[in-house]
């Protein structure tokens, strides 16, 4: 009797539990079909043939690669894909070893200044960062007076403030255990070559992260491009975030609609592409970072 | 973990929550004022013993000594230091040189006028009739901006001087100590070498905070000026000069009373209302995505993963543009075309979105918007996190008869927020400097001359309005420096609460 009921409590729990899954498994695909939409519609849009901003239907009428012809010989996009590659592989490059330098620095060596300059560092970082614009904006044209809207302009506005954001590098070489540096100091290895030859060779996933991060940053960035690059009569100088942006203006949208999609796809593929290859380090650096807070 | 508070009833815990919350903002700003109250004790004493340092090594030091005083370095070049010698000497020329051809002039014209109020420069730029042309000619006149930013420039400059200047007169004075004990001192080779061991931190630092001194400090500091200046379009540097104001542009943006200041708090309203949505239906949501993702018995978890982690991959102003022209309502009337979106919803529940028209519906949509962005990101985050829950808390509440949902009010979203607090208050700051969600959305439109003024429209956030304050036809640089300075407060204010919840900040030497 006992087991009867038993084994009937057991049986309803499973088609319970059997339901409970597939109503996820339903959920889960419903919402991940309309995630994605967006996506699909812009890829699907860079191929209509049909001109104009508004299209009636989802899917176009008539299929042509049209869009993407237009996109590499009649506009720039080649020059501001270029001008963006260029600007974020530099950038990339010096923000890299700025961010790993100052977290090491904050995070192994103990010095005098070092709990003053982590607190000024704490607080600039609470301003916005584009409110000191104007006045870089000056600078720049004293440092560069011929040529302060440039892409060197870009480059030092994306670097030079990248001291800034060492804080989840400092938290990952804080858990590097220090006995390795000390093992190391008391074999006569200099600071130098501890962080050279032991530190660095182990701190290969907070190293992609930051690379990751300062790479894809000029690509997204659009408020401080626009504001460097106000008023240039060149079009070529822009990043393809700006001139992307031009292109969907009112003046523009319904010549240029089917082409901003054609040149969407361009950009986001190699994007989404590293992105999703590196997602490991990347959540590591940010959950890593928000735990510990 | 404080399971305590369980005991009480739900209102009660939900006052203790926001009486320990307003607590915590007190002790705050209390411990900040004293930490504040510290560090200017310890930089005076600091200061005072230097100055007893410099006066006695000045009378203690022999002849070369007290003329390193006068010209530095000069004790280095003499006792075997000559590369270091040589720096310091090349280092006051050019510090010399810098202020008499450069620095002293602005330095002068911008305290001319600090503390009583009234014009930044001498000479407005003027007008006179050229003879031997026969037009009008225009006189450079002062560019008050200019002589902000060097005025600031010229400031950190002599700092840096005075202490470089410490330092060396110091060395000289051990210089010459070293000498009467016949130690030999460090010649260039040592110095170098020091720099990449002992000293390795400052070869770390110096590049990364010059950047940060020249592009972020200097900026920063010189437009928190401009915020007690009348510096606008109808004061444009350089054809006209600017003033000192004090503190009028914060009495009228605060003032109930004039269109400005009614702007303001309906900007800073929507702000915090703005910032909470979005960082709470993101949370949570994306959490519940995370839970059902990794729910026992779900196939294909990588690919759903995959599908949603796109849109964080895809960079945003691509996804944002496409969103806003799927939104948009073409013509603006009913069957006028316009994004598939509201073309769909025509067609399907025969109603026109107003998106960029009507100011609610405008803000409804962003908020969905910035969820279909938000919530991958906070499930990716979450899922880590969510694995680390013990899984025997489950299974006793299960043993007890708890409901999934009560599992999940009970357990996992305590444990959570215990964990998460100090991202969410991130993302909380995060969310009130959203820029590129609001402006490539709806470019902070629609505007409604009567209750916004000065360029802000109704789904503009602070940090849009001071975009658009900055750059294009509202410019005015004051206001734009006022709200800097204000979303830097709120920040701030968020900011220490995190700061003092966090065991990271407090345990920092002994975590490792």
């Amino acid at each position: 009797m006992i087991n009867t009921l038993k084994k009937r409590k057991k049986r309803s729990m499973k088609t319970k539990r059997l339901f409970g899954v597939t109503t996820t498994q339903i959920v889960l695909t419903a919402l991940s079909i309309i995630w994605i939409i967006p996506l699909i519609y812009l890829f699907v849009q860079s191929f209509r043939a049909e001109p104009g901003a508004w299209s009636p239907t989802f899917f176009p009428k008539t299929w042509t690669l049209d869009n993407y012809k237009k996109l590499f010989t009649e506009t720039k996009f080649l020059r501001w894909y270029g001008n963006t590659l260029l600007v974020s592989i530099i950038s990339c490059i010096i923000t890299t070893i700025f961010v790993l330098a100052v977290a090491y620095a904050f995070s192994r060596i103990r010095f005098k200044s070092r709990k003053p300059m982590m607190n000024i560092m704490l607080i600039l970082g609470m301003f916005p960062g584009f409110m000191s614009m104007s006045a870089v904006y000056f600078l720049l044209k004293i440092l560069l007076p011929n040529n302060y809207q440039s892409l060197a302009s870009l480059i030092i506005v994306y670097s030079a403030g990248a001291a800034l954001s060492y804080y989840i590098a400092k938290g990952f070489f804080d858990t590097v255990p220090k006995s390795l540096d000390e093992a190391a100091r008391i074999d006569g290895a200099s600071r130098f070559r501890t962080f050279y030859k032991i530190i660095l060779p182990l701190s290969k996933s907070i190293i992609i992260y930051t690379i990751l991060i300062s790479f894809i940053a000029p690509w997204c960035d659009f408020i401080f491009v626009s504001f460097i690059m106000s008023g240039v009569p060149d079009t070529g100088m822009y990043t393809v975030a700006l001139g992307m942006y031009n292109w969907l203006e009112r003046e523009q949208i319904q010549a240029y609609f089917t082409t901003f999609c054609a040149a969407a796809v361009i950009v986001a593929l190699p994007i989404t592409i590293l992105f999703m290859w590196l997602q490991k380090y990347y959540v590591e650096g940010v959950t890593g970072g928000a735990v510990k807070g | 973990m404080n399971f305590e508070i369980y005991k009480y009833s739900l209102p009660k815990r939900i006052f203790i929550r926001i009486k320990s919350f307003f607590k915590n903002i007190g002790i705050g700003f209390i411990n900040f004022f004293i930490n504040l109250g510290k560090l200017i004790k310890s930089l005076f004493s600091k200061i005072n013993k230097g100055i007893k340092n410099f006066i006695y090594n000045f009378k203690n030091g022999n002849m070369l000594t007290k003329t390193s005083y006068f010209v530095m370095g000069l004790s280095h070049l003499f006792r075997g230091q000559i590369v270091r010698g040589l720096i310091y000497l090349i280092l006051q020329i050019s510090f010399i040189t810098y202020i008499i051809l450069f620095g002293g002039n602005y330095l002068s014209m911008f305290f001319e006028n600090f503390f009583i109020g009234g014009h930044i420069g001498r000479n407005e730029t003027s007008d006179f009739w050229n003879d031997e042309l026969g037009v009008f000619d225009k006189v450079a006149g002062d560019n008050s901006f200019h002589i902000v930013l060097y005025g600031i420039l010229s400031l950190f400059i002599i700092i840096f001087f005075i202490m470089v200047y410490l330092s060396s007169v110091k060395e000289s004075y051990k210089l010459e100590q070293n000498e009467i004990i016949k130690k030999e001192n460090n010649g260039i080779k040592k110095d170098i070498n020091n720099l990449l061991d002992n000293k390795f931190h400052n070869t770390l630092l110096i590049v990364p905070m010059l950047g940060l001194f020249l592009f972020t400090v200097v900026p920063l500091v010189t437009m928190i000026l401009i915020a007690f200046t009348n510096y606008d379009a109808s004061h444009e540097v350089p054809e006209h000069l600017f003033s000192w104001v004090g503190f009028a542009n914060f009495k009228e943006m605060f003032s109930a009373n004039s269109s400005l200041g009614a702007t303001f708090w309906r900007v800073l309203g929507w702000t915090l209302i703005w910032a909470v949505f979005a960082t709470f239906t993101s949370y949570f949501f994306g959490m519940i995505l995370a839970l059902l993702i990794n729910k026992k018995g779900i196939k294909l978890k990588k690919l759903y993963r995959t599908l949603f982690v796109a849109t964080i991959a895809v960079p945003q102003f691509v996804s944002l543009l496409i969103m806003s022209k799927m939104l948009d309502t073409g013509g603006g009337t009913f069957g006028s075309g316009g994004g598939v979106i509201t073309q769909v919803i025509e067609r399907v529940f025969n109603y026109h979105l107003k998106f960029g028209l009507d100011i609610n519906t405008t803000r409804i949509c962003i908020i969905l918007v910035n969820m279909w962005i938000g919530v991958p990101y906070s499930m990716l985050m979450c899922s880590g996190i969510l694995m680390n829950i013990p899984e025997d808390l489950y299974e006793s509440a299960r043993i007890d008869g708890a409901s999934g949902i009560r599992r999940f009010f009970k357990i996992t979203l305590p444990y959570m927020i215990f964990v998460t607090g100090p991202y969410l208050i991130t993302q909380f700051i995060g969310n009130i400097n959203n820029f590129n969600v609001i402006y490539l959305l709806s470019g902070g439109g629609p505007g409604d001359p009567l209750k916004y003024t000065n360029g802000a429209k109704g789904t503009d956030l602070l940090i849009t309005w001071l975009y658009k304050l900055s750059l294009g036809t509202d410019r005015n640089y004051k206001l734009a420096s006022v709200i800097g300075i204000l979303v830097f407060i709120i920040s701030a204010v968020f900011s220490l609460i995190v700061y003092n919840k966090s065991s990271a900040v407090k345990g920092e030497e002994n975590f490792q």
